[in-house]
């Protein structure tokens, strides 16, 4: 068991799945000789070789389109795109094409790639380096979609993701990259894709969030409780594609007062689909109307510090939010 | 086409590595996908199917460069139009009709996609879409897993001087030229992007494209199917010898309309159709092999013969199979569906 960064953790997951498997292997923008534009992957061409850390053209319909190809011979890629931003490009490829190969083919042939893309703001990356993309992918079948907030997940949800069967989004968050550390064991764990998880118990009120504002939720529940005696419980998606209906489901029921967090924005957002889930479920065993709290519907985000901070979610935007559904 | 070559009165596909029952067997798989084409289209205008879309016109490419190929060994990303590829390569007439009528044991799609969207593991087929030219940087990347891998194998991928503009294909012509990767990009330029002509589509020549991406490109007569075999077999050769990628032009003309849904008098006129109908590279290339005596006109009406038989079969074979069962629409979204894993 080691401490280490959110980045580390999944550098080491990588490295990890390369050792053991020679069929898998990274492709990217700057990933080689650079170690990636985070570091991401620094240090894995030294150890796998250039055929098996490719830097590749400026290209990101290739980077995808390439990778699946190759998985479709029987690789396991892991596409790195630079920033989720710039992954539009590949749009066509991811959801035309691995999200649907198994599907078209009737199972004949499969697409088990990982496209790893960071996610979010707070980093003074304006409009194009800050954006989270989840909405663009969710609700496309075909395509499995993860977003860890911890170090201890992002290593077990990425090494889960490249040994899928099919294709899965990781979304890392880029904030997250130095500003979490947190225990990683270096034992060969993984932590399954399509389960929640609970990072907290309490009996006042439910917050369901994935990726980094969960940081900002337990900083909160912790206060909360400690201040005013309002126990939160809270739930941590972990996979947005397929959602884990029963969590979310048993949790909304734990205290009747739901409160859905994400940094994208709120219409379309994946929240929209959590509250469906609940209302369709469980409307019942609710106290309060099911609440949201995510991005302004604006382009994410301006690069001011003023807009960026006020598009950005932080521990008293979500304190007043959880204490006021609490209050309810 | 002349039958005698210059040198020792060797034929042309003897110069070319061809012997006489190989040179035959294109012709016949040509005339197969021509008669499929013809039976499809009857089938719509009957219809019994919804949909087809026409190969017309560029069988002798397809059957030409498949024969180049290795049909063990090779990948093949074909498009839509690549019914006389597709049987060279080993699937059957009934195969293709099972999935003009979307039958369940279409082996393409299980009865799931349009017609001309081809897929098979077996036969190395790699499972296609209809958003055009998301398949070359797919063939890069099987180029790219075979190089990493050291096996002695080529992709081959089609696609339509339509699709050419698309960005997928300037990406992957770009990572295959850096990667000098065992990839052959086949353009079937047949002059029409739909309704479009190809005058309003490219200002320059598709082949010269390659230039840019540091590979060689070829255009060649997309109607005469030695010279596509010929052009194919050096690619080939070139991208087993880790020399990467060759990009083929075959010029031709898409004889048909777009497909059934396409009147293409709307946009051109039945006097440049007819004219191109006479470098149809059937009789052409029936011509060149009665006149190197290794064909007749008997043979050829008896082959027709044998084909109308074994369209007729194909054709009440699919008609009769069965759909897929409508809760399997379920199934496959991810592995495991079928154990209840969704």
């Amino acid at each position: 068991m080691a401490m280490m960064e959110y980045i580390d953790a999944i550098r080491l997951a990588m490295k990890e799945e390369m050792a053991l498997d020679d069929n898998v292997f990274v492709l990217g923008e700057d990933v080689g000789l650079k170690g990636g534009v985070f570091t991401t992957t620094k240090g894995l061409q030294e150890q796998f070789g250039e055929d098996r850390v490719l830097d590749t053209p400026l290209a990101e319909s290739a980077i995808a389109g390439v990778a699946i190809g190759a998985a479709m011979y029987g690789m396991k890629p892991i596409a790195e795109m630079q920033y989720s931003d710039f992954m539009l490009p590949a749009t066509n490829q991811i959801i035309s094409e691995a999200a649907k190969i198994r599907y078209r083919s009737n199972n004949d042939w499969s697409c088990p790639i990982v496209v790893r893309a960071p996610i979010g703001g707070g980093v003074f990356g304006g409009l194009y380096h800050s954006q989270c993309m989840e909405s663009v992918f969710f609700g496309t079948a075909g395509l499995k979609i993860v977003a860890p907030y911890s170090a201890y997940d992002a290593k077990g949800l990425l090494k889960a993701a490249v040994r899928d069967p099919d294709p899965v989004l990781f979304f890392e968050n880029k904030k997250c990259y130095k500003l979490i550390k947190g225990d990683v064991p270096d034992d060969d764990y993984v932590v399954p894709i399509g389960e929640a998880n609970l990072l907290r118990s309490g009996d006042d009120i439910t917050v369901i969030s994935y990726s980094l504002p969960l940081h900002f939720i337990m900083q909160a529940a912790e206060e909360l409780e400690q201040e005013e005696g309002i126990t939160s419980h809270v739930l941590d998606l972990r996979t947005i594609q397929p959602l884990d209906r029963q969590a979310i489901i048993d949790a909304a029921r734990h205290t009747g007062k739901v409160l859905i967090v994400h940094e994208d924005n709120l219409t379309g957002g994946v929240g929209g689909e959590v509250a469906a889930i609940i209302a369709e479920e469980c409307l019942f065993d609710l106290d309060a109307p099911i609440r949201r709290l995510a991005g302004p519907d604006t382009p994410p985000m301006p690069i001011n510090p003023p807009q960026e901070k006020f598009f950005m979610l932080n521990k008293d935007k979500v304190k007043v939010a959880m204490r006021d559904l609490a209050l309810f | 086409m002349k039958a005698e070559g210059t040198i020792d009165q060797q034929t042309r596909h003897e110069q070319i590595g061809l012997t006489d029952a190989q040179a035959i067997e294109m012709y016949k798989y040509m005339l197969l996908a021509r008669k499929f084409d013809e039976r499809c289209h009857l089938l719509q205008r009957a219809g019994k199917i919804n949909f087809h879309v026409s190969g017309v016109g560029h069988e002798a490419a397809q059957v030409g460069a498949a024969f180049a190929l290795d049909r063990e060994e090779d990948y093949f990303l074909p498009y839509y139009r690549d019914y006389g590829f597709v049987l060279s390569v080993g699937m059957t007439a009934r195969e293709l009709m099972l999935s003009a009528f979307a039958k369940a044991e279409d082996p393409n799609s299980g009865g799931r996609q349009m017609p001309g969207h081809f897929g098979s593991k077996r036969l190395r087929i790699v499972t296609g879409s209809s958003p055009v030219t998301t398949q070359v940087p797919h063939a890069v990347g099987v180029a790219l897993a075979a190089k990493m891998k050291k096996k002695k194998l080529v992709s081959f991928v089609t696609f339509g001087e339509g699709s050419s503009n698309q960005g997928d294909f300037h990406e992957g012509c770009n990572f295959a030229g850096v990667h000098k990767l065992p990839v052959i990009m086949m353009c079937q330029n047949n002059q029409y992007a739909i309704s479009v002509p190809a005058h309003k589509q490219i200002s320059g020549k598709i082949s010269d494209r390659a230039l840019g991406y540091g590979f060689p490109g070829v255009q060649v007569d997309g109607n005469d199917v030695l010279e596509v075999y010929r052009v194919t077999k050096e690619a080939r050769e070139r991208a087993i010898n880790g020399e990467g990628p060759t990009l083929i032009e075959a010029m031709l003309y898409r004889l048909s309309p777009h497909s059934t849904s396409d009147n293409d008098l709307a946009y051109r006129t039945q006097e440049e159709v007819d004219e191109n109908w006479k470098k149809d590279s059937l009789p052409r290339y029936k011509k060149y092999l009665i006149d190197c005596g290794i064909w007749s006109e008997e043979q050829d009406a008896e082959l027709s013969k044998e084909y109308v038989q074994i369209m007729k079969e194909a054709t009440e074979y699919a008609d009769n199979a069965p759909y897929p069962r409508a809760e399997d629409t379920l199934l496959h979204v991810f592995a495991g569906d079928e154990e209840g894993n969704q």
